[in-house]
């Protein structure tokens, strides 16, 4: 009973530093640093013609302690994340500190020509603006928590659309009587699809089940599309053991279906290019665009949540962005190159 | 007792094989012969007055004409066929059907369903008047118009103006004229500011607008008239529409 209890506390509040090495954990740091020295030097200004003097003078000092800060604990990160969260803090702490005493004998304080009270008012500054930055990484922390991101991701877990469902099963019958065989072989597709969908989707996987998942879905729409549909792949080799979130792919090839195909009678090509550059995986995806067919709901619904199951996984290091390029509809995600440990 | 006719227009092959199965399950009890069928719309009208049928089953998600739009162009003819829409999902039309009375079949077809709708279709059960308008939620992409027993179809993004005259509406295009019935407050409606009024009894095409000239004072009431891309002709504007109207000269 005990354990258990604690099992779930330890999953509850991860007291973890941020990634040093994420590019969104940087740019908030430097926002909210900055966002701090604002709020500073507009307590400090009697009138607003002021605020610009004393906000320059502030950020003088400022910047390059930040720079330093930043850059050595990119550098420090593989090691501050084997200490404990409380020893993690103290040497982010120290290095803030260090920083700030170490660039101050260089820089033209600040209150004046008092060399202490410049001091501490740097020493202040940087404690507080430590402390701001601990609890809104942490309260982030708690929010993304894994048992609430968990939560939420399998709220947004991408949902097949019904009118896949029924019309598949619809012609899983007219195989039935003449070509029991080929039945079969939609059924167990579709199981199998449906296993995936229906799976605890909280974990990367690797691109090429995702692959496979797609290839399951386009069999079963080829079947009652038939030469409707074509598919072009141009899948890097290599990159079929990057990791990505599960269901990343298959709702985009649907709506490509959906939106792409369905609605031209004449015969229309899906593109999937898959490609790697400077540790970044790149997916590319078009259709053909038809643009009375684009104010459907179901597309932009997809989408934001691939988005969002982007950003509980990668933060600012992933994007998807679209784009009609001519008579196609081309989708792009750009996102770490993870691989397998 | 006579043979029904019937015809199968779905866009998908697998649902047309399927209902044939269906339908000659259900021989024995409803005598029927399949005449014909189409994989869209536009094909599907020609299949229906072609083979002179006299039930359509037609699907609603179909590429370039919608399985509504389809059934509201067969209306113009003169014995339309009973239409019994099939649909896979689509929870907007299923409850347009339910409040006006529409027969509908989902996918996959259960053969009791398809029984009893066939059986209602044979004894001569029809759309009361308006009811696809109302339910359509999309605009056409064409308008229809009945000549020798057949549908033809005159492109919305083909047509120039419509103009009411005593009984019917005569819709202009490049090629020429059609005489077709339609009201002109619906169409003004259902094409939300593709068409404009310049007047009591006439819509314009908006994007064809080029300009507008004094015209003969006689003529329009506030002695303005258009000009429209693709025809000679100039068409007067109301002296009530003119203020709205002017301001869409290019």
């Amino acid at each position: 009973m005990r354990a258990k209890t604690q099992s779930i506390r330890q999953n509850d509040l991860p007291n973890a530093l941020p990634d040093f090495r994420n590019l969104g954990v940087m740019s908030r740091i430097l926002v909210l640093a900055n966002a701090l020295a604002v709020v500073f030097a507009l307590a400090r200004s009697r009138q607003f013609a002021e605020f610009a003097g004393n906000f320059t003078q502030i950020a003088g000092q400022l910047e390059p302690v930040l720079l330093i800060v930043v850059v050595v604990l990119y550098a420090a990160s593989p090691h501050l994340r084997r200490l404990t969260y409380r020893y993690g803090l103290l040497a982010v702490m120290t290095t803030v500190l260090a920083a700030t005493a170490v660039l101050f004998p260089f820089q033209s304080g600040i209150g004046g020509n008092d060399g202490w009270h410049a001091f501490a008012f740097s020493i202040g500054f940087a404690v507080l603006a430590t402390a701001l930055l601990t609890w809104y990484f942490y309260l982030r922390n708690r929010a993304f928590s894994p048992a609430i991101s968990e939560a939420r991701l399998q709220a947004l877990q991408a949902r097949i659309r019904p009118h896949f469902l029924f019309n598949s099963i619809n012609a899983v019958l007219s195989l039935i009587r003449r070509d029991p065989k080929r039945a079969e072989t939609a059924l167990e597709d579709l199981a199998e699809l449906f296993r995936t969908v229906m799976a605890d989707n909280r974990e990367l996987v690797t691109l090429s089940d995702e692959l496979a998942l797609c290839r399951q879905y386009l069999n079963l729409e080829q079947l009652r599309l038939g030469e409707r549909l074509a598919v072009e792949w141009q899948i890097e080799p290599g990159v079929e053991q990057a990791l990505v979130p599960p269901m990343l792919l298959q709702p985009l090839v649907e709506n490509a279906v959906y939106h792409g195909i369905e609605p031209g009678i004449a015969p229309g090509v899906i593109e999937v290019r898959i490609v790697s550059r400077d540790e970044r995986l790149r997916l590319h995806l078009s259709n053909p665009y038809h643009e009375e067919h684009q104010h459907r709901q179901g597309n932009r619904m997809a989408l934001a949540n691939i988005r969002e199951r982007l950003l509980l996984h990668f933060d600012l290091e992933a994007s998807l962005d679209t784009r009609v390029v001519g008579s196609r509809y081309e989708i792009v995600i750009v996102m770490p190159y993870r691989k397998p440990a | 007792m006579t043979q029904l006719r019937l015809v199968i227009v779905d866009d998908e092959l697998p649902a047309r094989d399927r209902l044939r199965e269906l339908l000659e399950d259900c021989r024995k009890e409803l005598p029927h012969v399949i005449v014909g069928e189409a994989a869209n719309g536009v094909e599907g009208l020609q299949t229906v007055t072609s083979a002179q049928a006299d039930v359509v089953f037609v699907d609603i998600h179909m590429p370039e004409m919608s399985g509504i739009e389809f059934a509201r162009h067969l209306q113009v003819l003169e014995r339309p066929p009973a239409v019994i829409f099939v649909t896979a999902h689509d929870q907007y039309a299923i409850k347009a059907f339910e409040l006006n009375a529409v027969d509908y079949l989902t996918k996959p077809v259960r053969q009791a369903r398809l029984l009893a709708a066939l059986k209602k279709a044979a004894i001569g059960v029809r759309f009361a008047r308006g009811v696809l308008e109302s339910i359509d939620y999309n605009p056409r992409r064409h308008f229809s118009v009945a000549e020798r027993g057949r549908v033809v179809l005159v492109p919305v993004s083909d047509v120039i103006y419509l103009r009411a005259e005593l009984k019917y509406v005569t819709l202009r295009t490049r090629a020429g004229e059609h005489l077709v019935e339609e009201s002109l407050s619906q169409v003004e409606q259902e094409f939300g500011g593709m068409f404009v009024r310049i007047h009591r009894n006439c819509l314009v095409a908006r994007r064809l607008i080029r300009g507008f000239e004094r015209g003969d004072e006689t003529e329009g009431d506030a002695g303005w008239s258009v000009i429209l891309e693709g025809i000679e002709e100039r068409l007067p504007v109301s002296r009530r529409q003119w203020a709205q109207v002017k301001s869409y000269a290019k």
